[in-house]
């Protein structure tokens, strides 16, 4: 649709700066006005090489591939591409829910900055929590997560099956 | 407010995402030609694991038309009326039900009562399916003598108060006692002692009540003290809601060291939550604070604490015989261990003085018709993974599913599998659609012949609009309106 993607690419600026929440922002984010953490900083001179690709394994194991800009939070891309996964970033990156888990691979993990307590206290609220857990509106992009491939964690303890009418069987 | 038009196509979109249905070309043509009937389905209730469900089924379904009914006027269930104002981050998901509602195939019913206005019989005839989402209107009660005295009050209903719920508009607690005791050691009993202790200034700037504020502004609490029937170990609120209030302002936390001492080896491997939770308690019971914290607990002039073993057993009169002096509890020891120990009395008796008590022991859900079936032990409907046991076509989900425990995003998922056991049932034919049904024309119908005029989602975005409006005045994000005749008006109904 025309009109959608006129509206992406008009997101996509207004979505530019990662809003990962530093602890010392909490107290203030208590009082905000929904949303009050989306910069809609400039936007970047966008290269080829300012891209950052994250793959991304569903709950079904499908894989799909989107590009953010270093600074954009996990959610940011997962928005700004409109990655079809049910529920994510439920409260919009303001670090109180947990639905925007995502488990890491190992080394990756390890590169990535510093948790916080207050990520911490939602991660321990999210299903099928690991040791390579994070919330993806916490973590920005950089250059040396390049093709770092995360995976969207069970929503429940049932076994869903994926059932999508209007989708082949 | 170029800034602000960035946010709101951030939201837009977002939205979206949940709305298109993810389908190849071939599986719509496929689904058209066979099974082109629209499944009319109904939801009851306008709260988290209404919206929740209804997303599901409007993304997941490319054709079926998905109808929300409501008792208030005004939609959103806990999220308006539960969540504190403190919290608005959590009130954010008002954002997605909102392009949920203004979708083309889903229509908003408020101010229409299910089980009074039209029966859920009533609901079936007109839809395909009907999943009932109505929440835990109704809480435990502590059943001990002195429980209806004046100063004792649940906490469900101080709740409501603060938030503009219309039934306890008229609440207005005497916080006239230092000392407030809240019984319970879950996320409700803290959220109550937080507004309780929280300075006014944070307040003011949150989407309270006017009469709340002005209520909470001559109050005399200084003190509250949180009692639970069990230990440490067993405690239901969460770690972020616990954080917030150690570092609450101008409140100091009173924990017993004695309490603590040498739970950190016995948690050590106890799942993550448990563990971390646990430790967070004994650290502030135990640990020496940094100098900042110190001082600022030095000059706090409020303080909570937390009291464990404690079953209340009468909330003591004061010599006039109508109010609460205080409350007498049996200490209690635990047999067993972890998240199953029991509180047995050790047959000693304790008293604490207090004129103020709130009960936070749990909500429960109430049956809404007499023609469903209701486990009112448990306090939910009977069911199968959602599906209502001996009832086809009918479904639940939320806590009326599983009862009231959990936060958003457990009704979220929860909510989620009850959409999709609907959509299996819809595509084994379990649940028939090849009778096509009126859906909203019908029930409009009898709506009309009792004389209830349901209020539509636009509606409702003019009264946002006006509290919002009435909130700005007053540099708050909203200004409920706390009185649903108040809303009819503005909306000249």
């Amino acid at each position: 649709m025309a009109t959608s993607s006129a509206v992406n690419l008009l997101l996509r600026a207004a979505v530019a700066s990662c809003h990962r929440l530093p602890s010392t922002f909490r107290g203030v984010a208590r009082l905000g006005s929904p949303g009050r953490f989306f910069h809609a900083s400039a936007p970047a001179r966008l290269s080829s090489e300012d891209k950052i690709t994250v793959h991304f394994i569903t709950r079904d194991g499908d894989k799909l591939t989107a590009q953010g800009k270093v600074g954009d939070s996990l959610l940011d891309v997962v928005v700004n591409n409109n990655l079809d996964i049910d529920g994510f970033g439920a409260c919009e990156g303001t670090l109180a829910c947990s639905t925007c888990h995502l488990i890491f691979e190992e080394d990756v993990f390890k590169k990535l900055d510093a948790i916080t307590d207050e990520e911490l206290d939602m991660l321990d609220l999210a299903y099928g929590l690991t040791e390579t857990s994070r919330l993806g509106c916490q973590i920005c992009l950089q250059r040396s997560l390049n093709n770092m491939v995360v995976r969207v964690p069970e929503s429940s303890a049932d076994v869903r099956q994926s059932v999508d009418i209007g989708k082949n069987p | 407010m170029g800034r602000s038009g960035g946010i709101m196509r951030w939201k837009r979109m977002s939205a979206f995402r949940f709305l298109v249905p993810s389908g190849s070309p071939t599986g719509i043509k496929r689904l058209l030609s066979t099974d082109g009937l629209i499944p009319r389905i109904c939801i009851v209730g306008s709260g988290p694991a209404g919206f929740y469900t209804a997303q599901h089924l409007l993304k997941h379904h490319r054709l079926a038309q998905v109808d929300v009914y409501e008792k208030l006027p005004v939609p959103f269930g806990l999220v308006r009326f539960g969540v504190a104002p403190d919290h608005p981050e959590v009130k954010n998901v008002i954002n997605t039900f909102t392009q949920t509602a203004r979708s083309d195939r889903c229509s908003y019913y408020g101010n229409v009562t299910v089980g009074k206005d039209i029966t859920v019989k009533e609901l079936q005839k007109a839809y395909h399916a009907v999943i009932l989402s109505y929440g835990a209107e109704d809480n435990r009660t502590l059943g001990i003598p002195g429980e209806d005295l004046a100063g004792v009050y649940t906490a469900r209903a101080f709740v409501g108060w603060y938030n503009g719920l219309p039934e306890n508009r008229d609440l207005k607690p005497d916080l006239s006692s230092e000392t407030a005791v809240v019984l319970g050691h879950g996320n409700v009993a803290l959220d109550v002692a937080r507004i309780l202790l929280s300075p006014l200034e944070i307040l003011r700037k949150t989407d309270i009540t006017e009469d709340s504020l002005a209520i909470l502004a001559r109050s005399k609490v200084k003190r509250v003290c949180l009692v639970g029937r069990r230990g440490p170990l067993q405690v239901a609120f969460t770690i972020k809601e616990l954080r917030e209030m150690i570092n609450l302002p101008n409140a100091r936390p009173f924990l017993d060291p004695t309490d603590f001492k040498g739970l950190g080896d016995v948690v050590k491997d106890a799942p993550r939550p448990r563990r971390r939770l646990t430790e967070l308690m004994a650290k502030t019971a135990l640990g020496e604070p940094g100098e900042e914290v110190a001082g600022r607990w030095a000059s706090a002039s409020r303080e909570w604490s937390l009291k464990f073993l404690r079953s209340p057993l009468e909330v003591l009169p004061a010599t006039d015989g109508k109010r609460a002096r205080g409350i007498r509890m049996a200490v209690t020891r635990l047999q067993g261990s972890g998240e199953m120990a029991k509180a047995v009395p050790t047959g000693e008796v304790e008293d604490l003085l207090c004129g103020l008590i709130l009960s936070s022991i749990g909500y429960r859900s109430l049956p809404i018709d007499p023609a469903l079936p209701f486990d009112s032990k448990q306090g939910i409907i009977p069911n199968n993974l959602g599906r209502v046991l001996g009832a086809p076509g009918l479904y639940c989900s939320g806590w009326v599913k599983r009862g009231a425990v959990g936060v958003i995003l457990t009704t979220m998922n929860d909510s989620f599998d009850t959409a999709q056991f609907v959509l299996e049932d819809l595509q084994s034919g379990a649940l028939d659609v090849s009778k096509a049904k009126e859906g909203s024309e019908l029930v409009r119908s009898i709506l009309q012949s009792r004389g209830i005029h349901p209020v539509s989602f636009s509606d409702w975005e003019k009264i946002d609009a006006a509290e919002v409006a009435r909130g700005k005045l007053a540099g708050k994000p909203r200004e409920k309106i706390v009185d649903p005749q108040e809303m009819l008006e503005l909306i000249s109904h």
